[in-house]
């Protein structure tokens, strides 16, 4: 029990710390909205697991890969913005998840996550995946600035907007698929928006955006996960309320 | 000779927004492109950057380092990016986080060319159509090019300004021997600053020397009828010299 507690403050800390600095470039995009909408698409690929019996970790990710595709693919077709796109498969799914979803406890558990009961295979796969996010972000991290200032100003500098922006929701999907698991489905798009967003009220440079996004991103998802122990409430939401707290501070700061 | 431009084309979507474009550059020019709206102008430059394919031929006698300034682009104000750190997006991977004094000399340096040093520390948001011009010219200078491409340099920015930018620019040229070109629709500055002039209208219309090549009969060609009081203006100013 000691052991899975400890285990479960790492896999926190790292999903907590890869999602916001992930999220600094979602919110500067203004894919906020996708990337809250784009977890919804995983829910027929859970429901799907759960009815065949294979994990819905996987279900989840195969639908969010295809998700990512098609919208990038129908984006090229039309003229639509991206999140209109997204808001099409984000209902779709919805719907499709609906009719499939078995009132099964997994499903329940991707819905609202299980970081306290998360077993050690994917407690470990989560810090992995959640360090190849964060690593890849910052190797990115200059053709992600360039391309979420201006699409013009990268284009001019030569850099292709079309990778770097399929790059950036790869990343979305791959951060939505560890998420997941950690603080399901319905509470995941907090850790994308909700950190940057304050940062962003406070911050005045890219860097100090970036430390301060990062720094609310781990301290929330620690201090919420104590206080859910101490209170003995649901980790998931008490996590989501101190990112929310955070946020109404960030707001205080920047009125003063 | 510093670049030749040989029977370009370029196609977008199918059809020929530039075709049979021919011209050369000398190192130390500064060349004008001029032509109405649509006329493939910023495509001629980004056929130049080799930004997008094209067909025809561009050669350059010397290995050169272009910098670009785009015509005014859309960007989110309040994005948090300040002049500093823009210009450190240039710079190697991990001296956006641990830049060295050097470095930021570096980038002092090229925004005192273009007199805005002071503004290092500002949001890029923040700053005003003149002076986010200004930063850009600096921005590119910083990469030390050899040519300089400007699109529309003065779009947006109020009278003073724009005459300051173009003495500047021709300061750039003179005191740093940097080739320029820059696309204008304004046909004043064109006198004034340029010693070569491209007339495009998706077609080649003229090249040479200003006085030479921008005739009344020339421009009522490129731009239609309803260019008279342009005309009118420089064949005065052109009779007196």
């Amino acid at each position: 029990m000691e052991f899975n507690l400890g285990l479960s403050f790492v896999v926190g800390a790292v999903v907590g710390v890869s999602a916001a600095l992930l999220g600094i470039f979602i919110v500067l995009y203004r894919l906020s909205l996708a990337g809250d909408a784009l977890s919804h698409v995983a829910l027929p690929g859970i429901g799907i697991a759960v009815l065949v019996g294979i994990s819905p970790t996987i279900g989840a990710i195969v639908f969010l890969f295809a998700g990512v595709i098609s919208i990038i693919m129908i984006e090229r077709y039309t003229t639509l913005p991206i999140d209109a796109i997204v808001g099409v498969f984000f209902t779709t799914s919805l719907a499709i998840g609906a009719l499939l979803a078995p009132s099964s406890e997994e499903l329940l558990e991707s819905l609202f996550g299980e970081i306290t009961g998360i077993s050690a295979i994917n407690a470990i796969l989560g810090i992995f995946f959640g360090l190849v996010v964060i690593a890849l972000t910052l190797y990115k991290y200059k053709d992600f600035t360039r391309l979420t200032l201006s699409t013009d100003f990268a284009q001019s500098e030569g850099q292709s907007v079309e990778s770097s922006e399929f790059a950036l929701l790869l990343l979305l999907t791959v951060m939505i698929a560890i998420g997941i698991k950690i603080v399901g489905i319905l509470l995941l798009g907090a850790l994308i928006i909700i950190p940057p967003a304050a940062a962003k009220n406070i911050g005045r440079s890219l860097r100090t955006v970036t430390i301060l996004a990062v720094s609310i991103g781990f301290i929330a998802v620690i201090v919420g996960m104590v206080l859910a122990n101490f209170l003995d409430l649901q980790p998931g939401p008490m996590i989501v309320l101190t990112n929310t707290a955070f946020f109404i501070l960030s707001l205080i700061i920047r009125r003063s | 000779m510093f670049l030749e431009v040989k029977d370009l084309s370029v196609k977008i979507n199918g059809d020929y927004v530039i075709e049979d474009v021919s011209f050369d550059i000398e190192k130390g020019d500064i060349v004008a492109i001029i032509g109405p709206n649509g006329a493939g102008k910023t495509t001629l430059l980004h056929a130049i950057m080799g930004l997008i394919p094209y067909e025809g031929n561009i050669h350059w006698h010397s290995v050169a380092k272009i910098g670009y300034v785009p015509q005014r682009f859309k960007f989110d104000h309040t994005y948090p990016l300040t002049v500093e750190e823009l210009f450190l997006l240039k710079t190697g991977q991990r001296s956006f986080w641990f830049s060295s004094n050097a470095q930021i000399n570096d980038i002092k340096k090229a925004l005192s060319h273009t007199g805005v040093e002071e503004l290092s520390g500002k949001r890029v948001g923040e700053l005003s159509m003149g002076q986010l011009q200004r930063v850009f010219i600096a921005y590119s200078l910083f990469g030390k090019p050899d040519l300089l491409l400007f699109d529309e340099p003065t779009a947006g920015i109020d009278i003073g300004s724009e005459m300051s930018i173009y003495g500047l620019l021709r300061e750039i040229n003179h005191e740093l021997g940097i080739t320029i070109v820059l696309v204008s629709h304004d046909l004043s500055i064109v006198y004034q600053y340029a010693n070569n002039v491209i007339c495009i209208n998706r077609k080649m219309a003229c090249f040479g020397m200003p006085s030479q090549v921008l005739t009344p009969e020339q421009l009522k060609e490129l731009y239609g009828p309803h260019i008279g009081f342009y005309e009118h203006d420089h064949g005065d100013e052109e009779d007196k010299s």
